[in-house]
């Protein structure tokens, strides 16, 4: 079913009736009060990705994460059996960070057989149990027993590790991810495993970011430059072709601009680089041999729109996780770690197949130097939409169709922290 | 022995060798906002019409084997990838429109 521009009937926000057209507040990006409350309401509740099993390369890996929105530090590790776990960064002795290296700001990594404290030498299994006290014969009606790491519930899915910090989930991992992520399943990430990883602190709350990357609205104004100078246009305005919610999660595919595959453009129409290299913003032009990645292979959930030609699946997983799988065999992730209610600390990191020869490698930095600079765009101008919307000069905003993601992922923010008062739970001190 | 830092085959590039033979992008980034338009044009003017030979060269060796000069070679293109988009999109150093942006790339394929 080709699809290059929306049918005639078609309002994709109208097929989610609870969305509404109205305009939309962003209060929930400026308020330091919504930001305490999202951080229960939200980011205790949900499940998080904290990582890719390719991490944990064999047992005794582990490597940290620190999660400021939730105030603590999680150590995910390959325990004995080859099972991958989670616990709270915390001693149980006087509550020292337990794992780090130059210092206790920074994340860290390593093999390990057993943690220990920097502190006063306690030592911990990668079960979490205590197995050594220092002068244990000091201490009052001890017992080790009674003393493991306090663990935090933690599952694995197609090779990525998510943890939940609830005391009890409400939803198991593939509960919370739904049929329409649960598409993605098949897709043959373990193979497509070079990675090339940013990180940056930005200067706004992490659903303005996050909205940047879930709409194809701005792409021919802010990103103008990403087609050569005659072919930029007021006009031409980018319309993703197909857009699906499920759940609090989204997706937005695209069939490229105007429908045509950037590797199959007239070369005049492209940046000198690209047909030097083969390679560009949308990934080397020619698809890795891996049988896997044939699309012919790939899994249906992954263009759930059926878009011929199709490009880009962009899943949004809630609260701050995406996948965008690349039709030319590569995928990127990106991750929105809120820091404070008007700033977080923001990850991005591009996956292709293990490169076999320097001219595939030479590819992927092509195409990783070009994505990025689209990037640095997003932010530079998502500084100004943060102050823009803090001077409170304007209280609603209204949103097109092609916007229909943003305007879930703040009213999915929204109904999570209603239903958490609602559940009469006053924000913890 | 030449205390040259590229194969003999690109001795033309050798005059940009010990300027754009730089490991690692955050390095590589920093050079290119330190550079004139002027030296990145230069730079992207001797190098564009070799790339393609640079790519067919390197690909004689398995990636996790290259001979010293041959990764100082591979360095020397991704300096080109680089300085390519100033040259080509921005007519500037910085991408416009970025603000004082910046993602630090702290993981990286090596070579
Ligand atoms: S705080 Fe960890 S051993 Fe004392
Ligand atoms: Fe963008």
């Amino acid at each position: 079913m080709a699809r290059a521009t929306k049918s005639a009937e078609a309002s994709w926000t109208d097929r989610y009736p609870g969305l509404g057209t109205g305009l939309v507040s962003y209060e929930d990006s400026i308020s330091p009060e919504f930001y305490e409350l999202e951080r229960e309401a939200v980011f205790r509740r949900a499940w998080l990705n904290v990582g890719r099993v390719e991490q944990l390369p064999r047992k005794g890996s582990f490597f940290t994460k620190d999660l400021a929105v939730a105030k603590t530090s999680v150590i995910v590790a390959r325990d004995l059996d080859g099972r991958v776990r989670a616990f709270h960064n915390v001693c149980r002795h006087r509550g020292n960070k337990l794992l780090w290296e130059r210092t206790p700001k920074e994340e860290t990594s390593g093999v390990c057989r057993q943690f220990m404290c920097k502190y006063h030498g306690w030592r911990y299994g990668l079960d979490g149990q205590l197995n050594f006290v220092l002068q244990q014969e000091e201490f009052f009606d001890f017992d080790k027993a009674d003393f493991p790491l306090v663990s935090v519930h933690c599952e694995v899915w197609e090779g990525f590790v998510f943890v939940n910090l609830s005391d009890e989930p409400s939803q198991t991992l593939l509960e919370f991810l739904g049929p329409m992520v649960r598409g993605l399943e098949g897709y043959p990430f373990d193979l497509v495993s070079e990675r090339y990883a940013f990180k940056a602190d930005l200067n706004s709350n992490w659903k303005i970011y996050l909205d940047a990357f879930q709409e194809y609205y701005h792409a021919s104004i802010l990103h103008s430059q990403q087609q050569v100078p005659s072919l930029r246009s007021f006009e031409s305005g980018f319309k993703a072709p197909h857009y699906q919610i499920d759940g609090p999660h989204r997706m937005v595919s695209t069939g490229g601009w105007k429908g045509v595959p950037r590797h199959m453009l007239p070369h005049d129409q492209m940046y000198p680089i690209e047909p030097l290299t083969e390679a560009g913003l949308m990934g080397p032009w020619q698809r890795p041999d891996i049988p896997e990645l044939d699309p012919a292979n790939l899994p249906a959930g992954l263009n759930p729109g059926g878009l011929d030609p199709w490009s880009i699946s962009n899943f949004q997983i809630f609260p701050n996780f995406v996948i965008l799988v690349y039709e030319r065999g590569w995928y990127l992730t990106y991750h929105y770690w809120p820091t404070s209610h008007n700033t977080h600390a923001w990850e991005m990191s591009y996956y292709f197949p293990r490169s076999r020869t320097a001219s595939e490698r030479i590819r992927h930095e092509v195409t990783a130097v070009i994505s990025k600079e689209a990037g640095l765009q997003d932010a530079g101008t998502l500084d100004g939409t943060q102050m823009g919307l803090e001077s409170r000069v304007i209280d609603k905003y209204p949103l097109s169709d092609q916007e229909i993601a943003v305007r879930h992922l703040h009213k999915v923010t929204g109904d999570w922290v209603q239903s958490y008062l609602r559940d009469g739970r006053g924000v913890r001190a | 022995m030449s205390d040259s830092l590229l194969p003999e085959e690109f001795a033309d590039l050798e005059p940009f060798a010990a300027r754009w033979c730089i490991p690692g992008e955050p390095a590589r980034y920093t050079a290119r906002l330190n550079s004139t338009m002027a030296d990145m044009q230069a730079f992207y003017d001797a190098a564009f019409p070799r790339v393609r030979d640079a790519m067919a060269y390197l690909d004689q060796f398995r990636l996790d084997e290259l001979p010293e000069r041959a990764e100082n070679l591979l360095h020397l293109v991704y300096s080109f990838v680089m300085v390519s988009l100033p040259v080509e999109v921005w007519h500037q150093p910085r991408v416009i429109d970025a603000g004082t942006a910046y993602f630090d790339r702290y993981l990286e394929p090596a070579p």
